[in-house]
């Protein structure tokens, strides 16, 4: 049992992919309060579009980190997420800030349904992710 | 019937009031009134009923002079008396009687004690004055006070229209319009200049008379009630017997604007055009509306009689309204049910005849004495989710009755619609189906008028004015699978701050509001007993405060439903301090004025000083009116205009990296204490900058300076901008390829450069400060950009291209009646609107100027009467356990007089299970106007051709859907049932409209202005500028004309948009909404040509000639009545231009003439294979 740089990028995500898991919740939490009212658009806007940036950065921090350990496996389940984020960034609105949601068209109901939707995915997946990477870790441990 | 016995009614009303006025008995039969009246009245009813116009003018004439002559004791004179306001009494009262029965019942009820006083105090006087006919009328008065005689004299000429009303394929839905008609072309004409003030007052004297019978005029009560209506005198009593005057009030009531300080006052006039109509019963049309629409008038004849037929049994109405039913048109309109006709009525005889043809025995049934008959028959149904949603259907079908008459030939088709749940009555018109490559004429000859929801007649009349408020369909599919099914986009679209000549204002303590969703209290909620009443957008069932148990009509408690509230889908609420954030804002005006040299050179600042010094004094505000200017090239120039000093000061800062505001007090100044200063400015300005060489433009940062001086109080920025802005924030680069202009593929930069001016309007709707843009420039200058100044702080866009004072003269004049509608517009500030809808819908997306602020929540800094919105509606949940939803528009806004007013409007629609019914209802013009802003957001989000693809889409979807639920009918053919039949038409208008055309050169400005046309404007002008009217004007006649203020307005018949309808003989004249060209044919006649346009032949004709010359010929002056109806209550005011066959200006004529081909476009017929190819496929 030997701690590896895989095994240490395992647990790296593993940390790393909690705190996305939070991210996650965050941002399923806003855009309900934004669909029952509770919050206007442009405050849920700008606590939102700063954690945009971050959290894609931390998802592709540990794709490099998966790559630099040769984790094949584990870097492609990661690319589609990867792609979806750089293309979801590509062709955001126009706006000079960073971040994704713009205020005047949040509240558009299929916008907000997509953000909602894509809330609860993010949430399937980067849990499954978690549970995968403690997995990979432990196998990483072990098998070495 | 109705109609008369309402009038009648409500003449009788005014008589009270008019006792008022006059004050002293011996006054009365001096007044002016009388003559007035009756001018005013032929007015009014010569224009939609030619025919009948004599009659009826004799008839109201001694009905009103009754009125005045009666007086009541008039103890309170109201303050001024408005002459508008008379005019206006007078149309409301007319609206009334057609419209609510109940009010007519009041009427009668209230006449009766009107009767006595007269008897008593001034009777004999009043009487003289009165024509013969009245004669019998007083004397019928004096035996049966009860008995609405004044029904009769009305009922006369309406009889005859009866007779022909059946004549006219009209629907019976508009009967109504007829009376808004009236209406509307009323209140342009400020015709009698008494006080119809007084007159509400007086009704709600003489209602209030009633009870105390005696009714001596200075009685303390009466007094009190009567400032309610009164408004301005109001005594502040804001007990429920005020509210409740002004629920009487309310029908004949219309406000007007006099400036009234007293926030307590019950009854405000606002000034504005009518839309809400409570009388209509069908569904009343908009005045304004309607005028424009000459086919219309010509139907309402019919309507009118049916509307009668509504208020035919006056008295068994009277007597449910005391018991509390208020519904007396179901008597009526049973013709042959056992109300009692009212014997002393004069002619009964019409009365037979207009009723529909099929009774509703259900409503006949009701007993008189009928405790809570309150519920319209409809809306018990959806009440009692148990009944399935079959049941409903018949009843809600109702309406349709009166088609047979008109359609019998119909009867064939009905087997194949087996959907329809028609009740003994054949499918309606709008289901015929259409051979649309068969159809050559498929445009009607008159305006095509909103479809009306298919509701029985108590709902009908109640239902929101669809001027106000149109939803695509007007039977709502029960769930989103018979939506989908039906390929038809579902929406709402809104004029919610129309000018309204007509408008119950209610001014109580509580504003009655469902505790859990929060609607307001409306015509379609229904009351569960005497305390409780149950929302019908929730079905939360509430308390009834008690105050709004009193009902100050017949001064008891128990009768919640016959306050106004109940009474009118569109009513105005006074609000109290639970609806303000902060105390009301003063109205405030900046305008941020570009002077650079472009700016200078293109001249318009004189345009714009000069209508600010005409207008300075009628800008809306009190007298906390606020002003302030600033200018700006490549620096910032503010204006010191404090009080007390000699001369405007100018303080410039250069630094526009980082604005600061040199003085912060003195730059937006009162405007009445510093008038002298303001007007010194205004002069001085055009000629202050006449040698500048700065070509710079810091739009950015006098933005921001803008924002900083209006963030503490909120109110209006006016931005006048010439160029691109070059300098500091904001700053932008032309993004615009000419080579591209008529490229087809792609049309690129539709979205904005840069977020700036968008974070802008948004922090400035945030301070409650909206942004309007006129753009006059002649180069690009981004206005894709620069719109969103406006776009999202709920701002207007004006773009003038190519704007010159000098070289362009037509652009100029455009201005400057642009801005007198501007400055002098209604305008409400700090305003939310919020849309609900009944559970089960839900508001999707949100289209116009504004910015959303929660689900169903638009924050709008300022709302002004031009601002148009639409609503996409989703159905989140089925809607089988309810037959009716309803949908509630809120305005809260802060009037210029610093009152803070909620506008409700309620639109109450049927559900329907069967596809065949919900295309039954389809409202075609308003399902374009939603489509067109989907195509917008379309094109803005992806790509032109993706907005184009999905409009051709649009059509092939909805008639192959409908193709499919017809099995028995070729499938080769391209069939559309007849609500549909001109989809593909509009749809093709609109893909060969500026902002969705391609192919054809056009600049991106030009197009983007298109869009946020299509975006802010409201419906009835959006379809000018989607589909052009045009009439051929070189033969006008009288043959069915309007008369309109005392002018004779022919009303040629539509032209289809096709090069095959313009002969070289003709002069045709092109409505477009924004301009109107008139066309002149090489060969037409020189008479003509010499009588209107006042050239000797057609070759001395100006190629620029934007005005018709006032000669004194008969067909000039039938031309420019024709012109000037059409222009009047136009937000933009259009502007004329003469085209000659020959000359090069012909192309603009020629590319709105839609029907045809052009290089890149179908022509109809070809767009009708190419739709027919894609549908086979």
């Amino acid at each position: 049992m030997v701690f590896t740089f895989a095994a240490f990028c395992y647990m790296l995500a593993l940390l790393l992919t909690a705190a996305l898991i939070f991210f996650a919740i965050w941002h399923i939490i806003a855009f309900d309060e934004l669909k029952t009212d509770y919050k206007n658009p442009m405050d849920q806007c700008n606590t939102l579009n700063p954690l945009v940036l971050p959290e894609y950065l931390i998802h592709a921090f540990f794709c490099v980190m998966f790559l630099c350990a040769a984790e094949w496996l584990t870097l492609g389940l990661n690319m589609p997420l990867l792609a979806y984020h750089i293309w979801r960034y590509m062709s955001r609105p126009m706006m000079s800030g960073p971040g994704l949601y713009d205020p005047t068209t949040i509240m558009n109901a299929d916008i907000l349904a997509y953000c909602q939707k894509e809330g609860w995915c993010k949430l399937a997946f980067y849990l499954l992710a978690f549970f995968y990477y403690l997995y990979g870790m432990i196998y990483v441990l072990v098998s070495s | 019937m109705q109609v008369p016995s309402g009038y009648g009614l409500h003449h009788q009303n005014y008589i009270a009031p008019s006792g008022h006025y006059s004050q002293g008995p011996g006054k009365m039969t001096s007044l002016p009134l009388d003559s007035q009246c009756g001018d005013y009245y032929s007015g009014l009813y010569t224009v939609p009923t030619q025919n009948v116009v004599s009659p009826s003018t004799a008839n109201q004439q001694p009905g009103a002079q009754q009125m005045y002559s009666r007086v009541p004791p008039a103890p309170h004179i109201v303050g001024s008396t408005l002459g508008s306001f008379q005019c206006a009494a007078s149309s409301a009262s007319h609206l009334h009687t057609s419209a609510s029965q109940p009010y007519s019942s009041f009427v009668n009820h209230y006449n009766s004690p009107a009767v006595y006083s007269a008897n008593s105090s001034v009777a004999s006087q009043g009487f003289p004055s009165t024509c013969g006919h009245y004669a019998m009328s007083t004397v019928s008065n004096a035996a049966y006070p009860s008995v609405s005689y004044p029904s009769v004299p009305a009922g006369d000429p309406y009889g005859q229209m009866f007779t022909s009303q059946n004549a006219p394929p009209v629907r019976p839905a508009k009967d109504n319009s007829f009376s808004g008609q009236n209406t509307a072309i009323s209140h342009p004409s400020s015709l009698p200049p008494p006080p119809s003030q007084q007159q509400h007052q007086q009704q709600s004297l003489a209602e209030y008379n009633t009870p105390s019978w005696s009714s001596a005029p200075g009685l303390p009560t009466q007094d009190s009630l009567k400032r309610n209506n009164t408004g301005s005198l109001a005594i502040a009593n804001n007990n429920s017997a005020n509210t409740v005057a002004d629920c009487l009030s309310c029908p004949v009531i219309q406000n007007v604007h006099p400036p009234k300080s007293s926030p307590a006052v019950s009854t405000v006039l606002s000034g504005a055009s009518s839309t809400r109509m409570p009388p209509a019963a069908n569904h009343p049309v908009e005045p304004a509306a309607s005028v424009t629409q000459p086919s219309e008038l010509l139907q309402q004849k019919g309507i009118d009689s049916s509307s009668t037929t509504s208020s035919a049994s006056p008295v068994p109405n009277s007597y449910d309204a005391l018991e509390g039913g208020s519904y007396p048109d179901m008597l009526s309109s049973a013709a042959s049910s056992p109300a009692p006709e009212p014997t002393p009525d004069p002619d009964p005889g019409p009365a037979p005849a207009s009723t529909p043809v099929a009774p509703q025995p259900s409503k006949m049934a009701k007993p008189f004495g009928y405790g809570y008959p309150i519920l319209q028959p409809g809306y018990q149904n959806a009440t009692a989710p148990l009944n399935s949603g079959v049941q409903p259907s018949s009843t809600v079908y109702s309406g349709f009755q009166q088609y047979p008459q008109q359609y019998p030939g119909m009867n064939q088709l009905s087997s194949s619609l087996g959907g329809l749940s028609l009740q003994s009555s054949p499918q309606p018109e709008s289901l015929r189906p259409i051979n649309l490559t068969q159809e050559r004429n498929i445009l009607p000859v008159t305006p095509v008028l909103a479809p009306v929801p298919n509701l029985n007649l108590e709902l009908k009349k109640l239902n929101c004015s669809p001027d106000s408020f149109r939803c695509t369909l007007t039977n709502i599919p029960q769930t989103q699978a018979l939506l989908n099914k039906a390929k038809l986009p579902l929406g709402l679209l809104l004029h919610p701050f129309r000018d309204l000549t007509q408008l119950p204002v209610i001014t109580s303590n509580t504003i009655v509001r469902c505790r859990s969703c929060r609607t307001y209290i409306n015509p379609f909620v229904s009351f569960i007993d005497q305390r409780r009443w149950k929302c019908n957008l929730c079905y939360r069932v509430n308390d009834v405060p008690e105050e709004f148990m009193y009902n100050p009509l017949t001064r008891s408690y128990g009768e919640p439903h016959k306050r106004p509230e109940v009474q009118n889908s569109t009513v105005e609420f006074i609000a109290s301090s639970d609806y303000m954030l902060r105390p009301p804002q003063p109205a405030v005006y900046l305008f941020v004025l570009d002077v650079s040299h472009n700016a200078v050179e293109a001249g318009y600042l004189t345009v714009l000083s000069q209508s600010l010094l005409e207008n300075l004094d009628k800008l809306p505000g009190d007298s906390r009116t606020r002003i302030g200017f600033m200018t700006f090239d490549s620096t910032i120039h503010f204006y010191n205009l404090q009080e007390g000093l000699s001369q405007p000061q100018m303080l410039i800062v250069s630094d526009v990296d980082d604005v600061f505001l040199p003085t912060p007090d003195s730059l937006l100044v009162n405007l009445y204490e510093s008038k002298e200063l303001i007007k010194d400015l205004l002069n001085a300005l055009p000629n202050m900058f006449t040698n500048t060489r700065e070509t710079h433009s810091a739009l950015g940062p006098a933005l921001q300076a803008a924002f900083k001086l209006m963030s503490p109080t909120g109110g209006r920025v006016s931005v006048f901008q010439t160029q691109l802005p070059s300098l500091g924030a904001g700053l932008l680069q032309s993004r615009e390829d000419p080579n591209q202009r008529s490229s087809t593929k792609v049309v690129q930069h539709l979205g904005p450069a840069t977020d700036f001016y968008k974070k802008l309007a948004l922090d400035c709707s945030g301070q409650q400060t909206a942004v309007d843009l006129f753009l006059l420039s002649s180069q690009y200058s981004d206005l894709a950009s620069l719109a969103c100044m406006s776009k999202y702080s709920a701002g207007c866009i004006y773009y003038y291209p190519s704007f010159h004072c000098a070289h362009n003269p037509s652009q100029a004049e455009k201005l400057q009646k642009d801005l007198k509608r501007y400055l002098t517009r209604k305008i409400g500030f700090e305003a939310v609107m919020r849309i609900r809808c009944t559970k089960g819908l839900s508001m999707h997306t949100f289209h116009g100027n504004f910015f959303v602020r929660s689900t169903d929540l638009l924050s709008l800094a300022n709302i002004n009467p031009d601002a148009g919105f639409a609503v996409q509606l989703s159905i989140e949940e089925s809607l089988t356990d309810t037959s009716l939803v309803c949908f509630q528009t809120a305005l809260l806004y802060t009037s210029s007089k610093g009152e803070r007013r909620i506008r409700v409007h309620t639109l109450c629609l049927p559900v329907v299970s069967s596809l065949a019914d919900v295309y039954a209802g389809v409202d075609v013009q308003a399902a374009i106007c939603l489509l067109a802003n989907m195509a917008v957001d379309r094109s803005v989000s992806s790509s032109l051709s993706d907005a184009r693809d999905a409009l051709v889409n649009a059509v092939v979807d909805s008639l192959s859907a409908y193709g499919s639920t017809i099995s028995n009918l070729q499938h080769s053919a391209l069939i559309a049932p007849s609500s549909l039949k001109l989809f593909p038409l509009y749809v093709l208008a609109l893909l060969k409209q500026k902002a969705f055309r391609t192919g054809t050169s056009t600049r991106l400005d030009d197009r983007v202005y298109a869009m946020c046309q299509i975006k802010s404007q409201p419906l009835v002008h959006l379809m000018k500028m989607i589909h052009p009217n045009l009439y051929r004007i070189d033969r006008l006649t009288d043959e069915g004309a309007v008369h309109v203020n005392d002018r004779v307005v022919p009303q040629p018949p539509l032209q289809k948009l096709s090069a095959e309808k313009l002969t070289r003989e003709g002069a045709f004249l092109m409505d477009c909404g924004s301009a109107f060209y008139i066309w002149i044919g090489k060969g037409c006649d020189n008479n003509f040509i010499e009588d209107v346009l006042g050239c000797p032949n057609f070759a001395s004709i100006p190629q620029k000639m934007t005005y018709l010359p006032e000669l004194d010929t008969l067909s000039s002056e039938r031309a420019r009545s024709f012109i000037t109806w059409l222009r009047d209550g136009r937000p933009l005011s259009p502007i004329l231009h003469v085209v000659k066959d020959e000359s090069p200006a012909k192309t603009e004529f020629f590319q709105h003439l839609i029907e045809d081909r052009t290089e890149a476009a179908f022509s109809y017929y070809e767009f009708l294979l190419h739709v027919q190819q894609q549908i086979c496929k």
